[in-house]
């Protein structure tokens, strides 16, 4: 028996026979007691820590999955599609020209826009684009830099999205290429953009990548383009990697989709 | 602390281990829900935008590539 148990022990036994007796404690027991409880401390950190990861990297993409689907389906309440998931896939005659005028930026945290990547397919498709980039935003979808163009605008549309947490949406960037299609449909028109450059090197003020015609302040807008951020290296934030991107087809949404993609299924 | 906790649990041992469980899921459910959520924005991972504001002509760059 060791020697703490043991003084235990006798105070237990003297209780029974003399009333309550204060437990002498050595100065060993004293020692042992305030190495465990630093022990302890170190074990509980540890375990804090390990749940702060959990909750990064787990918790936050269950959390964010679902607040994406629930997003999605509140643009898709509001657009009130006669055939909700958007649409004949197989359109019909030829397309009307899109006279519309691009949308009105909406108020912080109101989605506007659905994105379709056919590269990041099991990221993006159908990813909400809301209003704003704050980090209550971008926990359920894309956001949308404030004061930058709207879908099929002359200037520069720019979002930012995860790439780690989250839901991670833009989990696969670096796999986009040049010349692949970004898809953005909003109430009534489908937009496509082909991507024509990136660059992975930039930090976290290079604000000139989503100006109206990047590196090019205060000149004049003639191109619709779009920029997509995130950050870089994957789940660190020391730097940012920019995919921009310009316009190259419009067309109704009552004309079907572009290309033949079909926003109800996701590719392959 | 821990020995301490197990000790002032009532009951016998098998009740204080479910009680010592049913500790452990409330201290994680108060930190998923409450203390990590708040904790999160105020820690350096996971930022993708490029810093908002008033765009300066210190920090734009030329535009290569």
């Amino acid at each position: 028996m060791n020697p703490d148990d043991q003084e235990e022990l006798r105070a237990a036994l003297l209780t029974d026979i003399e009333g309550p007796q204060p437990v002498e404690r050595s100065r060993g027991y004293r020692v042992r007691a305030v190495i465990r409880g630093i022990g302890e401390a170190f074990i509980t950190v540890g375990a804090l820590l390990l749940l702060m990861v959990a909750y990064q990297l787990w918790w936050t993409n269950v959390e964010a999955s679902q607040a994406i689907a629930e997003e999605r389906q509140e643009i898709e309440q509001a657009w009130a599609d006669p055939d909700p998931g958007a649409v004949t896939p197989t359109p019909t005659g030829t397309p009307k020209p899109v006279t519309d005028k691009p949308l009105a930026e909406p108020l912080y945290g109101t989605g506007f826009a659905l994105v379709y990547i056919p590269r990041l397919a099991d990221h993006v498709w159908g990813l909400p684009v809301t209003q704003g980039t704050g980090k209550d935003v971008l926990a359920h979808g894309a956001g949308h830099y404030a004061d930058t163009a709207m879908p099929g605008g002359v200037g520069n549309f720019a979002i930012a999205a995860h790439r780690s947490s989250h839901s991670e949406p833009f989990a696969n960037f670096p796999d986009l290429q040049v010349g692949d299609k970004v898809y953005v449909r909003t109430q009534k028109v489908w937009y496509t953009y082909t991507l024509t450059h990136d660059d992975p090197n930039l930090t976290p003020t290079d604000t000139w990548v989503i100006g109206p015609v990047p590196g090019f302040p205060g000149s004049e807008p003639k191109k619709k383009l779009i920029t997509m951020t995130t950050c870089t290296p994957r789940y660190g934030s020391t730097g940012r990697w920019a995919w921009w991107g310009e316009l190259s087809g419009s067309r109704y949404v009552s004309d079907g989709p572009p290309d033949g993609i079909d926003p109800r299924v996701v590719p392959s | 602390m821990y020995g301490w906790i197990w000790k002032h649990l009532p009951g016998p041992w098998p009740l204080k281990a479910l009680l010592a469980l049913a500790l452990l899921v409330a201290v994680v459910l108060v930190l998923f829900q409450w203390v990590f959520p708040w904790l999160e924005p105020r820690l350096p991972f996971n930022q993708v935008t490029v810093d908002e504001g008033t765009p300066t002509a210190g920090i734009v760059l030329p535009f290569v590539r």
